[in-house]
């Protein structure tokens, strides 16, 4: 689904990494079988239920011995490991890293579990929720730098959107709540566009002013009015829809087919983006702004007009993430509600190589650690929560430093265009 | 000058060049910026006030007065809060009670106190952005400084104070400094954006003060994620008695201001780092490392910011708590743009927003204006500061013969 200059540049693994990722793989089956095995009791049982809270027609538990299903994990990665050190899995290393690290974390859980029961359903439907806002914040990124202009103001977006949703929303109905969300992002996306594009300000001061206002100016509203008038912060919630069939697979369905709206829609920015960056003439022409604008300029392309578009649009998903916290998951806005998940969504585009599909992944993968440390809170594992809650943001810097691979940043990406 | 030389050749006369000096001047733009950032500001206080709108049904000239009216109400709480009340203060003078006068003098000396972390931490940014690293994690370095200050400041017992004090500034200093140092390293040896590297680090940071004051640093005493108190000779020297807490380290802040200034301006180090920032290509054929520069300035960059965190622990709350810092880290981004990222602007915006923060403390009280405004006045300012011309247009200045301070930082992926 990549361009193919990304394929061509994705096969070639040099020696050093080839054996840097085979050691990485030996040493988290190393660890599988010196930390987890060694600290079980022989006899004790995993249980995981297969089955989010609530949902209809349970599926039976999941219930094996725990021992021999780590042995089996540690002996694969390290089966991996070996032969990623002797030949080499080329240009599916990532994909191996991926199953190990999945492995890992399996092998993980069922030590964690051992003895006890934790519902692995809903670990997953909470961790596609959390995953929401931040694939949102990422696809924000994504649509700016692809056609060359760094937003590092997708934070200050999100906050204001819910803000707007949670108040228009109150005042008026919730879809125009929703509408109203899209359009504050797109109007502090239009001042970023401004600023940046047109008078050449340094993207990421353009980004931190924005970030800067939006804090205050949502949290001054809040105090002002919100606060006193609780009725302007009362704008209900989108309901959950149960898509029909697909709702109804076992495991699959109550996991990721019955949310609200914001989840389905997350479903379709991703394959509409996707096709619409890869596939259409509007993609490819945002893509040569972001990698070439002279040369894109050079075969009537409008540089200026393409970013525009591109940023506001960018504006319009980040206001659409925003509206996620009051309209989709609180139902009120609260001061500083994103708490730094544009952020994080900001890492997650980079660590999904300014790519849909890859921050989705990326999101899912923050999510996933939210939700374990909730989960692990109730388990009472010898890992304390702020440690486990690390975990994303080292892997973040773990993935920049180049263990996923060089990113493939848009080349124009932050440099302002100047026309001559 | 090729303006002049198209102009009709007459001679101007001195106060015409005066004006027009003034009017390139980056300094005129700075002032320009801070006016109309306050005038937004009351403007913004006039739109949300509940008064005007119930005034217009009666007459617009009405509604418009009252506006005025709580901006100029807004500003004259900000500034008693900020400065002090200046009636209060004269009577207290000529009450002559020692108490009533720290009393009313109180506020002046509280903002430099506010001042002060402001200062370490836009010095930790505009050291990076004068080697054109952007150093978004401050605040994080700010925390790591804290805590390790606080390890120093309550483990080693029995120091006199010469020498516990700047130990346990020194650990800030290092704390921080090795909170810079990895992402400075990362970037040097990765390329690693620093501002992703440092954003995660800021998590990182809270995350792990949080696990300590929850664990091994709680005051065995007490029950909520809070320190124990620090050792007495590790206080920082307070000058007068209570309430006014201004205490040595607002002279500590300047002197590392000055000595910032040396190092950049002054030592052959200080000449690579800003050439590097300048123009990373000519540094390298001039043969300066860059890599050494990066690691150099992140890890300078942290240990300031560390000290800000020192400088709260041992001059102000004497104990270490969870989420203290609220945000000076992120607002030394601003006062380091504010200041062109030359020491001297720094400890100017800074002792800025030190009063502007006190004051509008004050101002949640008395005339109850969300302390928020505050975000939004650094906003206005900081965007009309970073795009100068939006304030040439505005107020009709003319363009500066060449735009020397324009803060400019690489893409992410770094030269």
């Amino acid at each position: 689904m990549a361009t193919s200059t990304m394929d061509n540049q994705m096969e070639f693994v040099s020696p050093t990494r080839r054996r840097v990722m085979g050691l990485v793989f030996l040493g988290l089956a190393i660890i599988l079988w010196v930390i987890f095995a060694r600290n079980v009791e022989p006899e004790a049982l995993t249980t995981f239920r297969m089955t989010p809270g609530g949902a209809e027609n349970p599926l039976p538990n999941w219930e094996f011995t725990t021992l021999p299903m780590i042995n089996i994990l540690a002996v694969v990665s390290a089966v991996i490991g070996g032969y990623q050190l002797a030949r080499g899995f080329g240009k599916r290393t990532n994909l191996m890293l991926g199953m190990v690290v999945a492995m890992f974390f399996f092998g993980f859980l069922t030590w964690a579990t051992s003895g006890g029961s934790l519902n692995l359903a809903g670990l997953f439907r909470s961790a596609l929720v959390k995953a929401v806002p931040l694939t949102l914040g990422a696809l924000s990124g994504v649509l700016c730098e692809r056609s060359g202009v760094v937003n590092i103001a997708i934070e200050g977006m999100m906050l204001t959107g819910a803000f707007t949703g949670a108040f228009v929303g109150s005042v008026t109905n919730i879809w125009f709540g929703l509408l109203a969300a899209i359009f504050a992002g797109a109007l502090l996306a239009a001042i970023h566009a401004v600023l940046s594009i047109k008078y050449k300000t340094d993207q990421i001061i353009s980004g931190t002013v924005i970030n800067i206002f939006s804090t205050g100016i949502t949290s001054f509203l809040s105090a002002k009015f919100l606060q006193k008038y609780q009725h302007l912060n009362d704008p209900g919630r989108f309901p959950t829809i149960k898509v029909p069939v697909l709702s109804d697979i076992p495991f699959i369905g109550p996991i990721m087919f019955q949310h609200n709206m914001f989840v389905y829609a997350l479903y379709i920015f991703i394959i509409a983006l996707t096709i619409g960056l890869y596939y259409t003439r509007w993609g490819l022409r945002t893509r040569a702004v972001g990698e070439h604008p002279k040369a894109a300029d050079t075969l009537g392309i409008n540089v200026f007009r393409t970013r525009y578009l591109s940023v506001i649009l960018g504006g319009c998903m980040a206001g659409f993430g925003g509206a996620y916290f009051t309209l989709g998951s609180v139902g009120r806005f609260d001061e500083v509600m994103t708490a730094g998940r544009g952020f994080i969504g900001l890492a997650a585009m980079i660590f999904g190589n300014w790519n849909p599909v890859g921050s989705f992944g990326a999101g899912l993968l923050f999510g996933f650690f939210d939700a374990l440390s909730a989960k692990l809170a109730i388990l009472k594992v010898p890992i304390p929560s702020e440690v486990m809650l690390m975990f994303p943001y080292l892997a973040t810097m773990i993935a920049l430093a180049g263990v996923v691979g060089r990113g493939q940043m848009p080349a124009a990406d932050g440099q302002p265009y100047d026309k001559e | 000058m090729s303006e002049t030389e198209k102009g009709k050749p007459e001679k101007k006369d001195s106060g015409k060049i005066f004006l027009d000096e003034i009017s390139k001047s980056p300094l005129t733009v700075t002032i320009l910026a801070i006016f109309s950032g306050l005038l937004l500001g009351g403007l913004l206080v006039a739109v949300t006030s509940e008064d005007v709108y119930a005034a217009f049904g009666d007459s617009p000239w009405e509604a418009i007065k009252i506006g005025a009216n709580a901006a100029w109400k807004t500003y004259v709480a900000l500034f008693n809060g900020s400065v002090g009340n200046p009636t209060k203060i004269i009577d207290a003078f000529r009450g002559g009670d020692p108490e009533t006068i720290r009393r009313a003098v109180n506020p002046f000396f509280e903002s430099l106190n506010q001042s002060t972390p402001y200062i370490f931490a836009g010095l930790a940014v505009a050291l990076g952005f004068r080697v054109g690293l952007f150093n978004i994690g401050a605040e994080g370095q700010l925390f790591i400084g804290a805590t390790t200050t606080v390890i120093a400041a309550i483990f080693l017992k029995g120091l006199p104070a010469i020498i516990h004090v700047p130990i346990s500034l020194l650990a800030g200093f290092v704390g921080g400094g090795l909170w810079g140092f990895i992402p400075g390293w990362l970037k040097a040896a990765t390329g690693g954006h620093e501002v992703i590297n440092t954003i995660m680090m800021n998590y990182i940071a809270f995350r792990l003060s949080e696990f300590l004051l929850r664990g091994p640093l709680q005051d065995p005493n007490g029950f909520t994620p809070v320190s124990a108190p620090i050792e007495d000779s590790a206080k920082l020297m307070r000058f007068f008695e209570s309430p006014i807490r201004f205490h040595i380290g607002f002279f500590v802040a300047l002197l590392f201001a000055y000595l910032v200034y040396l190092l950049l301006f002054k030592t052959t180090w200080g000449f690579t780092l800003r050439t590097v920032g300048a123009n990373p290509r000519a540094a390298k054929y001039a043969g300066m490392s860059i890599v050494k520069s990066t690691v150099l300035a992140m890890f300078l960059s942290g240990g300031l910011a560390g000290l800000a965190g020192a400088n709260e622990v041992l001059g102000v709350n004497h104990n270490l708590a969870v989420a203290f810092s609220s945000g000076y880290g992120f607002d030394a981004i601003a006062l380091a743009l504010l200041g062109k990222s030359h020491p001297a602007g720094v400890v100017m915006a800074a002792i800025m927003f030190g009063f502007l923060r006190n004051g509008a403390i004050q101002m949640q009280l008395t005339a109850g204006i969300p302390i928020d405004i505050i975000s939004v006045l650094q906003a206005t300012i900081l965007a009309f500061i970073a795009a100068p011309a939006i304030i040439r247009t505005i107020y009709r200045l003319k363009e500066p013969d060449m735009d020397i301070d324009a803060v400019t930082l690489r893409g992410w992926g770094g030269n």
